[in-house]
């Protein structure tokens, strides 16, 4: 052992601790990545059933690069279709799942899968902490939204037209961040999934 | 024996106060400031590495005849890594809300200056008993601080502590306790308190 090359040495050591470090890394990811895999799409199928209210089942359909999934009710009666859109805000990136009725002219209810706005403020447009009654106000205006003539956001009073909703105070860039992303990817969608004549 | 219990008392108990990592040494600050906005992001940071820091302390002494200067740290990295990624994917298949909360920071251990030190200062000198100790007080040590950190941010920030409603509901949350700015305010005052609180320990022992 003494005798043999110094640098031959360095090369066997770092090798031989790779290569178990290597090994134990593969041995645990065989039972760890099967349940990260279910629990994600797990978390996809509750999130659809919220998205689209009284879907018992739902299938993904991916049309011109764009992932639909479609609930239906228990009689297999389609329910509604949901989609994933995503945009910037005021600091991050926000991921909404939306889902609409089949012919995508009303939002039938949404969730916000990811975001990392401003605590306190852009976080609002998921908990708003200081209205303790409802702190979800802001995505439940969405619910049941006519978006035919697309979505605008009204600052400090309460909307009277369809498609019309209140942004956040203190925080209408991400308010206005979510209408926009939702304009955007309703708008191209309706299109996609319209066309293809999927149910 | 008795000496032998004062030595492992004192292996383990430096690193909850004397050689505090986070507020005596200042090591492992990225995630002390990032990962305390709330108490239970705090607490699981705090898991995270303890869990790293004992098992890649404990390998890492075995080794540490093995290991020529040359490569040490490299060698290390590796081990820790291991670790590192067991507990990132336990995490992400276990406890996926947290996993999610954390993001980047639990393969950001890693890279975390206490983990290193610790390998670097102690566990390549020492006999694996006293790095395992050694360990166990570092990281405890480690979580308390932002496990207190974070309780005092989601006090003021959103008046509550690990999600327990704590403050009266008229109470105003202070939004930038829980933002970057808070961080720095709040660790440098507890880092103040903890200095001043030495020096009166010391005067009193002078006495």
């Amino acid at each position: 052992m003494k005798k043999m090359n110094k640098s031959i040495y360095l090369v066997v050591v770092l090798t031989v601790t790779a290569a178990i470090s290597g090994g134990i890394l593969a041995y645990f990811d065989s039972f760890t990545s099967k349940r990260i895999a279910d629990f994600q799409k797990s978390e996809q199928v509750k999130s659809v059933q919220v998205v689209l209210p009284g879907s018992v089942t739902s299938e993904s359909k991916m049309l011109d690069g764009v992932e639909f999934f479609i609930g239906k009710d228990d009689a297999g009666k389609p329910v509604g279709v949901a989609f994933v859109a995503t945009g910037a805000g005021f600091q991050s990136t926000i991921k909404v799942l939306v889902g609409m009725d089949p012919t995508m002219q009303t939002i039938l209810a949404m969730k916000i899968m990811e975001q990392a706005e401003t605590p306190g403020l852009g976080t609002k447009i998921v908990n708003d902490q200081t209205n303790k009654t409802n702190p979800g106000w802001f995505i439940k205006q969405f619910e049941n939204l006519s978006v035919a003539n697309g979505i605008s956001y009204l600052k400090g009073q309460k909307p009277s037209k369809p498609g019309e909703i209140q942004a956040i105070t203190g925080a209408t860039v991400s308010s206005a961040a979510v209408v926009n992303l939702l304009n955007a990817s309703i708008t191209s969608n309706r299109e996609i999934f319209l066309k293809s004549g999927v149910k | 024996m008795s000496t032998g219990k004062v030595t492992v008392w004192k292996d383990f108990a430096k690193g909850l106060w004397d050689e505090n990592p986070s507020l005596r040494m200042l090591l492992g600050c990225c995630p002390t400031l990032a990962m305390t906005t709330s108490a239970i992001n705090g607490f699981s940071m705090g898991i995270a590495v303890i869990f790293t820091l004992i098992c890649s302390s404990a390998i890492i002494s075995l080794m540490r005849n093995l290991i020529p200067k040359e490569v040490r740290i490299a060698t290390y990295i590796i081990i820790i890594s291991t670790f590192v990624t067991v507990v990132d994917r336990t995490m992400a298949a276990f406890l996926p809300a947290i996993s999610k909360a954390m993001g980047p920071f639990i393969p950001l251990i890693v890279v975390n200056c206490i983990i290193l030190g610790r390998a670097e200062a102690f566990a390549s000198k020492n006999t694996v008993g006293r790095s395992i100790i050694d360990a166990m007080g570092m990281s405890i040590g480690f979580t308390l601080t932002l496990t207190f950190l974070g309780s005092l941010r989601e006090l003021i920030g959103a008046g509550t502590i690990f999600s327990f409603q704590i403050m009266p509901e008229s109470f105003i949350p202070w939004a930038v306790i829980v933002l970057p700015p808070g961080a720095f305010l709040m660790l440098g005052l507890i880092i103040g308190t903890v200095n001043w609180l030495n020096t009166q320990i010391t005067k009193k022992t002078a006495h």
